[in-house]
């Protein structure tokens, strides 16, 4: 092995590495029955970063991130691979409760998906089932503050009896961010949370995320790249199951090392 | 170079692209014709057989009265009315020959054949009237006593049939007809029809016996196919691995559902009566046979509704770390209840009108005491149609209408039940 060779290994670790890792991940292997869906992905979620996961279409980037909370134990024919930790514990180990795991990285999902409860209850429903509240007083205490963290709380407070399908899309996407918050997690997934709503709704999801920054770490998979130009400090390009390359925003925009990120952004294709 | 001619462009207005749309407008109509004219036939036969059923049956409900004077003072009854007070009483009442005295007082009233126009069984009316009140006895006291099945059926008037041209009805709606100028016959509501069960005399035939059986049979029914229906498409739709045994078990439960029912009485004759030794004719082994036959419709109904439920709420709900059983009990089963309890009113119902399976398992006994349990003999409501309409009494014809009747309106009955609670777990997402 050339000296050049182990360099450029080197520096690709030192890439994927970042000062307070929430989570981290090493050689993740998805097998979809024999269809490999992600190939030795290596990369850290920061602390106090939003991380955005950008690439094509059937890159692996929502794969990815659904290993990050087990949501792929779900698949049946879905097998998972590599070391993933949450505060250096690994996510995999039979010691590791799954349903705690999926409390503390709590998940956002494309398509707003309330239960068909009232609002009240779809906030309430995850602080429930984990037993976080003694008391009515106490439940209805988080179930304020989840909406007014989600900046739902003003439009809401009036019909919070009312049936959570009942609200527009984009305030539909915001009690389901309520809803996650609930349960007060460390980390946030959101798989394409704007893609199914209008620009206005967009923009006031993407505030918010702002606003979570910091309280939780928070993994945004976006098509969008000015999105993830605009929320994120650093960001991971997937391309074919493979992570080509991760580093901060402003630099892999304006100065990607790799070829194929710069075809990418340049809209080459995607 | 050019190698492709411009096509001329569509002409939309053209003499054959009208007729296209004339053709298809006319496909149109025609299609919406077949479908109105399928739901009007259907509703047309509804209507006759509900107008056939009620004519027929509504006479089944009420009974033909006559008035009998009874007069209790004159008579030889030998029975006082001090001795129906404290312990002996109920022996005195046994000892003493009303059937004798209803008899006479009819003969008195209406001449030599006068008992022939009572029912054999009137005067158990009247006893219970002196058990009610021994003061009776120093008095007389007319009677609306029940009317025998020849004043009853001749109180029908012109009917068709072999019975009807026999001149001794043809005398008898001549009675009839004279005892309703003198104001001696009246038709009421009949107290028997709904509390009495099955019996030999049509006048005195009642319901009740059929009714409770087939409450009791339901009960069992309900109880073993529901929670196993349930259980089963939960257990086949959520947890079972895709293999060969499950996909041999999908076909087996599908296939069940098709079986004649004939079939499953036999299963309950050999499985429940000859292994098991349950006792025969009772509404346990009659609930279990049809349980059989309700199961695989639930679990059919109950999967197809579990399989309805939209992955994205599975989602949601283990995304906020719901364990599988509390996504299965918070969020699927209340979303699919209503397709579950759908799938259940289709078996109940057909449950509840099926005869041939409790033919086997010995339930067209002639059951006189309604049954006090599950255990007990006892008939349901489509068997004793069966063993009604068999009978050449022309008596029974009107009470098999209205045990039909009845057993409509229980099916109505189970089915609103049904429909309400449906309605009230119904979910809109």
């Amino acid at each position: 092995m050339t000296q050049t060779a182990l360099t450029q290994i080197a520096e690709k670790r030192n890439a994927v590495e970042v000062d307070t890792p929430k989570m981290t991940a090493r050689n993740v292997d998805v097998f979809y029955g024999a269809a490999q869906a992600i190939d030795d992905v290596s990369i850290d979620i920061g602390m106090e970063n939003v991380t955005a996961f950008i690439g094509p279409s059937g890159c692996g980037k929502s794969t990815f991130l659904r290993c990050l909370n087990r949501m792929n134990d779900t698949i049946p024919i879905a097998r998972v691979t590599g070391d993933i930790r949450l505060d250096g514990k690994d996510v995999y180990d039979s010691s590791m409760d799954v349903v705690q795991l999926r409390a503390r990285v709590g998940m956002v999902f494309q398509k707003p998906n309330p239960f068909p409860k009232s609002i009240f209850e779809n906030v309430a429903y995850g602080a429930r089932i984990h037993g976080l509240a003694s008391s009515k007083a106490e439940m209805d205490e988080i179930v304020e503050r989840s909406l007014k963290r989600a900046g739902l709380w003003d439009e809401v407070k009036d019909r919070l009896p009312d049936s959570g399908t009942a609200l527009s899309g984009g305030q539909q996407q915001r009690l389901c961010i309520a809803r996650a918050i609930a349960v007060d997690p460390e980390v946030i997934l959101m798989d394409e949370p704007c893609s199914a709503l209008d620009p206005i709704a967009t923009a006031k999801i993407e505030e918010l995320i702002h606003e979570l920054r910091g309280r939780y770490a928070i993994v945004i998979v976006t098509h969008n790249m000015q999105q993830a130009a605009r929320v994120s400090q650093r960001t991971a390009f997937f391309h074919l199951g493979t992570l080509v390359e991760y580093g901060d925003t402003s630099e892999l925009f304006t100065n990607p090392h790799e070829e194929r990120t710069k075809d990418y952004i340049t809209g080459r294709y995607g | 170079m050019r190698d492709t001619v411009d096509p001329t462009p569509t002409d939309w207005n053209s003499r054959a692209m009208q007729k296209r749309i004339r053709a298809r407008y006319r496909a149109e109509k025609r299609f919406k014709f077949y479908g109105l004219f399928a739901v009007l036939l259907s509703a047309g036969f509804l209507a006759f057989l509900l107008v056939t059923m009620i004519s027929n049956g509504a006479r089944g409900f009420t009974q033909t009265q006559i008035a009998v004077p009874v007069n209790f003072a004159a008579s030889d009854l030998f029975l006082e009315s001090s001795s129906l007070e404290g312990d002996g009483a109920a022996q005195a009442l046994a000892g003493a020959d009303f059937e004798g005295l209803v008899e006479e007082a009819a003969r008195e009233a209406y001449g030599a054949d006068g008992e022939d126009l009572v029912s054999p069984a009137a005067w158990l009316k009247v006893r219970e009237a002196v058990s009610d009140d021994p003061e009776l006895l120093n008095g007389e006291q007319t009677f609306w006593l029940q009317a025998s099945t020849a004043l009853d059926f001749a109180s029908r008037g012109e009917v068709k049939g072999r019975q009807a041209q026999r001149p001794e009805r043809q005398a008898m709606m001549a009675r009839y007809e004279r005892l309703e100028d003198a104001d001696r016959v009246r038709r009421s509501l009949s107290q028997n029809f709904l509390v009495n069960s099955d019996s030999s005399d049509p006048t005195q035939i009642g319901i009740w016996g059929a009714l409770k059986g087939s409450l009791l049979t339901m009960i069992v029914t309900l109880a073993i196919a529901f929670p196993i229906g349930v259980l089963s498409a939960v257990y086949l739709e959520e947890y079972a691995p895709r293999n060969r045994w499950t996909d041999m078990i999908e076909v087996s439960i599908n296939n069940l559902a098709a079986v004649p029912s004939i079939i499953f009485g036999l299963l309950g004759l050999a499985v429940f009566l000859n292994t098991f030794h349950l006792p025969r004719s009772a509404p346990i082994v009659g609930g279990l046979t049809l349980a059989l036959m309700t199961m695989p419709v639930i679990v059919i109904a109950g999967r197809n509704a579990i399989k309805s439920v939209p992955p994205s709420i599975r989602d949601a709900a283990y995304g906020v770390g719901a364990s599988p059983v509390q996504v299965l009990s918070h969020h699927v089963l209340p979303l699919s209840l209503p397709g579950i309890l759908t799938g259940t009113i289709i078996g109940m119902s057909r449950a509840l009108g099926e005869t041939a399976p409790l033919l086997l398992i010995g339930m067209r006994a002639f059951v006189v005491e309604p049954p006090d349990g599950f255990t007990d003999p006892a008939t349901v409501l489509p068997v004793q149609i069966f063993l009604w309409s068999d009978e050449l009494d022309p008596g029974f014809v009107e009470k098999t209408s209205a045990a039909i009747i009845t057993l409509l309106a229980f099916l109505l009955a189970m089915n609103a039940i049904a429909i309400w609670l449906r309605n009230r777990y119904e979910q809109r997402w």
